[in-house]
């Protein structure tokens, strides 16, 4: 059984998809339940599975027994295995932690979204575990389209257009993804990573390799809100449903982070990417535009939820700018910091999802005196904002770390005082907040007044998630030292200084 | 030199924290108080019973966990946490007794989550006193920043509103731009973050690189108060006193200059400093904070305020004297860690029983005032001296170690700078008392019923004046540990 | 001269595919309207699938199927050169779906559009939304 694995976690939430939608129209209860068993079969899956590489190493399934480079292989390593886990749990954490948020904002549509749901987590984990290239386009294609559905599924003034601007852009880069591999299937008549990589050596100078690059990454770029092509992002985050962004925001452009490292990795590999061409410095620069420019635009806005999708916007920036240091430390840094930043989005909209769950509202007018009406949740909201400012013992903290240290070590001073103005302003960002929820009006200032009589705090099925993802925070920054040792190192290509 | 093994360090540093949760439940605020104290008395006995073996020359080490080879979370008691752990804890015990006179003299909100955050900072300074690396003492530095938000901002009206946003941009902005930066690019140096005793980075040969790291850990730890980036520090006198007093004259303020003397110790080390001349570069900047710092307390009105000047120079001294790199200038200095404290928490504590007692700020509104709070005054009389450095009290000997430290690094202009500061302290202090005591009927402004502010509040300004007085003639406790510190 | 017009000519269905791309940038950019920009989109689609299957082309060649004479089946070699290649058009049927479904959840979006601005041009909505 334990062989299957790889395909199960796949399958099992494809099939249940179809399920749950023919029980939204017999009886919709049974739909969550049957939701979470899958995601759940998932989490399993996926951590068997990494035990799995850490012992066996390289893991790999051939679909329906056709052997690789004719049939789809779905090829595991370290860092496929450590997506999946972060990509599973976080899907999982997230479906438990709305379910009364949707019971409660749409209703009629609960059947509708958990099939959504679950596809588009099918979506996100075929692409992390498929070793094929058009595979990987056919299951970004499915984890978008589920995401521009969900993503509509918000008010109906804003969020259709916002998704179909998303849809447009979108688009977009997936073709590009398409022409990219089109190209390298001229030049190499194989669709298999493994194979595309033993095949490209020979033809590394030719200009239609090049030009295969060049699509590959703007059409990945696009699809994770890189700078200047993140213009997608806010609108499409901000006026998705709660439920939705909080399972959209920490995943999507992660797992495309992801694709860029894995095609950098086991497509074109680092030879190409960083000795043929000499991009890597530009990228950089590029990357430290994306940081600061995210980080002022976060400054400008008045709602929570559009600053936090800024701050995607220059978390990506940090994993870009990362990888392309071309160096161990920063590309640790950079597959860390997916881990890391997974975690603190996911901690960050479940909060504010609490937070709109109870207050209706979420600009920074709505979010006076918070602390005394949702300590819990707002502890949690503060612990996440330390992470994403960088302070220690949080996660956040550690990939900074490495990123600034490999920065160091590069030379690339410029990177690392972008990392930092980002800190410095990221502590304003939260701060701003955190003020605005502790200074109450003036009225109940001095007045002793019991916190059990004010506190409004969110049910216990949101709590316990969020509660439990702030402490992985510290947990997971605490092991960052085990992570990049065990996982993340053996995967870095020999050759990388 | 004996290495011991022991969890003790750790353990000081959780008294405190797993109090937390037991003073945020308590329902009944005796019961919260009780656990306040239960845990400061603790953290006190466990520091206390490691000072024979550390006064022996042996030193207590624990790892906690180790993220990198060279960056661990580990601790380690020797002479110099020692004092400063001494100093802290023994002086939380007496700020949290008046704390409870303080806070019901004022009937203030929110009791709970101030002694809790208190009990937090508190674990956090013990945490810096007893690193054992860079990366230790950034983590509780940061958490230490973090837990005196609430606390500065207690009040929650608009001034502590700007108070808490100048706190945090200065402090914050420092630490992380300043002082993450430069301990990263030692790890990228030497491949560690241990404070070593020669230093870690002896036998660097760039100049300009060593020079630049000493400049951004000097003012990264803008807690130190160093100018230009001490305007924190008197913005933050909008919290309630009592936090004044610990964190912002032996806490907060102590564990910056606390940080900058590790890291001028064991991280850069005697040699490197004398050889690249930087020991000179930073007594001039001491030195600048020292006199301007004074001459801005001299225009004050507002007595808190004056105070918060008073630090920001006397700061600067310990700073000074570690710079000088003459044994007796390096004892001077870290022995005014302690004599400062005691000296500088009795004025606080002054100045908080003022308020509560008569609910007046400002220096010009005090005429008079030693008729009717004799006690208080004479305790505040006893602070002036310690800090002036006059005897007969403990802030004498470290000022006269700091004048035999000029001499012996032959560095005539500080000298000068120390003389004048010293006049100068005189001179914001002495007129205050004067006015108190001698006035004419007419200038009084209170009646000459003595009435004293809340016995909680007065026994431990008294206690700790009595202390100040008592470090004149028994000296040697601080004095040996700063000696060992330095290595002799 | 003749350099140039052998590579104009002789990669005439790159050139091509890359015209169509064009437009469909251009009308999904350029276009207010919603229904001219989804068409955009299709156009911009449907020139990388012409795209595939033009690569799959070989000079001479025929289609790929491949006729069963009874008992002689596998007994003779097949020449690939002189069958197309089937593997472009094989993903092309995926990437198809993909567009039709791509269109499909596109067009149900602009419904809702309708439904709650009574316009299809996107200036119209944008000062709707701005109004708010």
């Amino acid at each position: 059984m334990s062989q299957h694995y790889p395909v199960l976690l796949v399958t099992v939430p494809l099939l249940s998809a179809f399920i749950i939608s023919g029980l939204s129209w017999v009886k919709k209860s049974l739909c969550f339940p049957v939701a979470l068993l899958a995601l759940g079969t998932s989490v399993f899956c996926a951590i068997s599975l990494l035990f799995r590489v850490l012992d066996l190493g390289i893991v790999e399934y051939h679909m329906g027994g056709w052997m690789p480079p004719w049939g789809i292989a779905y090829r595991v390593d370290l860092l496929n295995a450590l997506v999946l886990v972060v990509v599973s749990s976080v899907a999982f954490l997230n479906l438990f932690a709305t379910h009364k948020s949707v019971q409660r904002d749409f209703p009629e549509k609960m059947g509708i979204f958990y099939v959504l749901y679950v596809l588009f987590v099918t979506g996100l984990m075929g692409i992390t575990v498929t070793g094929d290239v058009f595979n990987l386009y056919v299951l970004l294609e499915i984890a978008s389209l589920t995401a521009y559905a969900l993503i509509a599924l918000g008010q109906p003034d804003s969020a259709p257009l916002a998704s179909l601007n998303y849809v447009f852009i979108g688009t977009i880069g997936a073709c590009f993804y398409l022409l990219g591999i089109g190209y390298l299937y001229i030049m190499t008549g194989s669709l298999n990573m493994a194979d595309i990589a033993s095949l490209l050596p020979p033809i590394y100078h030719s200009k239609a390799v090049l030009v295969a690059f060049i699509f590959c990454m703007v059409g990945v770029c696009i699809k994770m809100a890189f700078f200047p092509l993140h213009v997608w992002l806010p609108n499409a985050y901000t006026f998705a449903p709660n439920p939705a962004s909080s399972v959209i925001a920490p995943l999507m452009t992660k797992v495309m982070v992801y694709v860029m490292i894995r095609l950098v990795f086991s497509v074109f590999l680092p030879d190409f990417s960083f000795h043929v061409l000499h991009i890597d410095h530009a990228i950089v620069w590029l990357s430290c535009l994306a940081i600061v420019m995210g980080s002022l635009l976060a400054l400008n806005q008045k709602n929570i939820k559009r600053m936090l999708t800024y701050i995607i916007v220059s978390e990506i920036g940090y994993m870009v700018g990362g990888f392309w240091l071309g160096n161990r430390l920063g590309m640790s840094g950079a597959i860390l910091h997916i881990l890391n930043d997974a975690i603190m989005t996911l901690c960050l909209f479940l909060a504010v999802g609490n937070i709109a769950y109870k207050i209706r509202g979420l600009d920074f007018v709505h979010l006076k005196g918070l602390f005394r009406k949702m300590p819990i949740t707002m502890a949690a909201f503060v612990a996440a904002g330390l992470s994403v400012i960088g302070v220690p013992p949080t996660c956040g903290f550690f990939s900074k770390w490495y990123l600034i240290s490999g920065a160091i070590q590069a030379g690339q001073y410029g990177f690392m005082v972008a990392l930092l103005f980002s800190s410095l302003v990221n502590v304003v960002l939260f701060f701003r907040i955190i003020e605005i929820a502790y200074f109450e009006p003036m009225e109940t200032h001095h007045r002793v007044v019991a916190m059990r009589d004010v506190m409004e705090e969110a049910p216990l099925t949101m709590l316990v998630p969020l509660l439990i993802v702030a402490v992985s925070l510290v947990a997971v920054g605490i092991y960052s030292g085990n992570i990049v040792t065990h996982i993340i190192l053996p995967v870095l290509p020999k050759g990388i200084g | 030199m004996e290495i011991i093994h022991s969890i003790r360090p750790l353990l000081a540093v959780l008294v405190s924290l797993c109090a937390v949760p037991l003073i945020a439940s308590s329902r009944k605020a005796n019961i919260r108080e009780g656990w306040t104290f239960a845990a400061a008395i603790l953290k006190f006995v466990i520091i206390v019973s490691m000072l024979p073996a550390v006064l022996r020359g042996s030193q207590f080490t624990f790892t906690l966990w180790e993220f990198l080879p060279g960056a661990s979370i580990g601790f380690k008691v020797d002479s110099l946490g020692m004092l400063f752990a001494l100093v802290a804890s023994s002086l939380w015990i007496i700020t949290s007794a008046y704390s409870v006179g303080y806070m019901r003299g004022l009937k203030e909100h929110s009791q709970s989550r101030y002694f809790c955050f208190f009990a937090l900072a508190l674990s956090a300074t013990i945490g810096v006193a007893f690193s054992a690396n860079l990366l230790t003492l950034y983590l509780f530095y940061e958490m230490l920043s973090l837990a005196t938000y609430p606390l500065v901002t207690h009040h929650q009206d608009q001034e502590a509103r700007q108070s808490g946003r100048k706190y945090l941009t200065y402090i914050l902005g420092t630490s992380i731009g300043l002082v993450l930066p430069a301990m990263l690019i030692v790890y990228h140096l030497t491949g560690s973050l241990e404070f070593t005793t020669h230093g870690l980075l002896a036998g660097e040969v760039s100049k300009g690189l060593v020079t630049l790291l000493l400049l951004m850990f000097l003012f990264g730890f803008a807690k130190a108060a160093i100018m230009p980036f001490h305007a924190w520090l008197p913005a933050a006198m909008v919290a309630p006193t009592p936090v004044s007093a610990l964190l912002h004259a032996v806490a907060v303020v102590k564990v910056g200059v606390f940080s900058i003397v590790r890291v001028l110790t064991g991280i850069f080390g005697v040699e490197i400093l004398s050889s690249f001349h930087l020991d000179t570069v930073v007594c001039y900047i001491a030195s600048f904070t020292i006199l301007v710092g004074s001459l801005i307390a001299l225009s004050q009105d507002e007595l808190k305020r004056r105070l918060a000047f008073s630090t920001i120079s006397q700061l600067s001294y310990i700073v000074l004297g570690v710079a000088l790199l003459s044994p007796k200038g390096m004892e001077g200095g870290i022995a005014h860690i302690a004599m400062h404290a005691f000296g500088k928490i009795t004025l606080f504590f002054c100045a908080g029983a003022i308020f509560v007692g008569t609910g007046k700020k400002y220096i010009s509104e005090m005429v008079g005032i030693g008729r009717k709070m004799p006690i208080t005054m004479t305790a505040f009389f006893i602070g002036a001296l310690s800090v002036i450095g006059l005897p007969p009290t403990g802030g004498f000997f470290s000022k006269w170690y700091l004048v035999l430290g000029t001499l012996q690094a032959n560095q005539w202009p500080m000298l000068v700078v120390l003389l004048l500061s010293s006049l100068l302290n005189a001179a914001y202090f002495l007129p205050v008392v004067y006015k108190a005591f001698f006035c004419t009927e007419q200038e009084a402004m209170f009646d000459n019923i003595v009435q004293e502010g809340p016995i909680w509040c007065v026994a431990p300004l008294v206690l700790t004046a009595v202390i100040s007085v008592f470090l004149f003639f028994y000296p040697d406790i601080f004095f040996r540990l700063a000696a060992m510190a330095i290595g002799m | 001269m003749e350099a140039l017009i052998h590579h104009i000519v002789g990669k005439y269905n790159y050139w091509l595919y890359i015209i169509l791309m064009m437009i469909g940038l251009y009308a999904m950019i350029a276009k207010n309207n919603l229904i001219k920009k989804l068409v955009g989109m299709n156009i911009f689609q449907t020139a990388i699938i012409l795209f595939y299957v033009s690569i799959g082309c070989k000079k001479g060649a025929t289609i790929p199927i491949l006729e069963e004479h009874g008992a002689h089946m596998g007994a003779h070699t097949i020449k690939v050169a002189d069958y197309i290649n089937p593997l472009p058009h094989v993903l092309m049927l995926t990437a198809i779906v993909v567009s039709v479904s791509t269109f499909g959840v596109a067009l149900a979006l602009a419904v809702k559009i309708y439904q709650k601005y009574k316009t299809l041009e996107e200036d119209e909505i944008l000062m709707r939304l701005r109004e708010k």
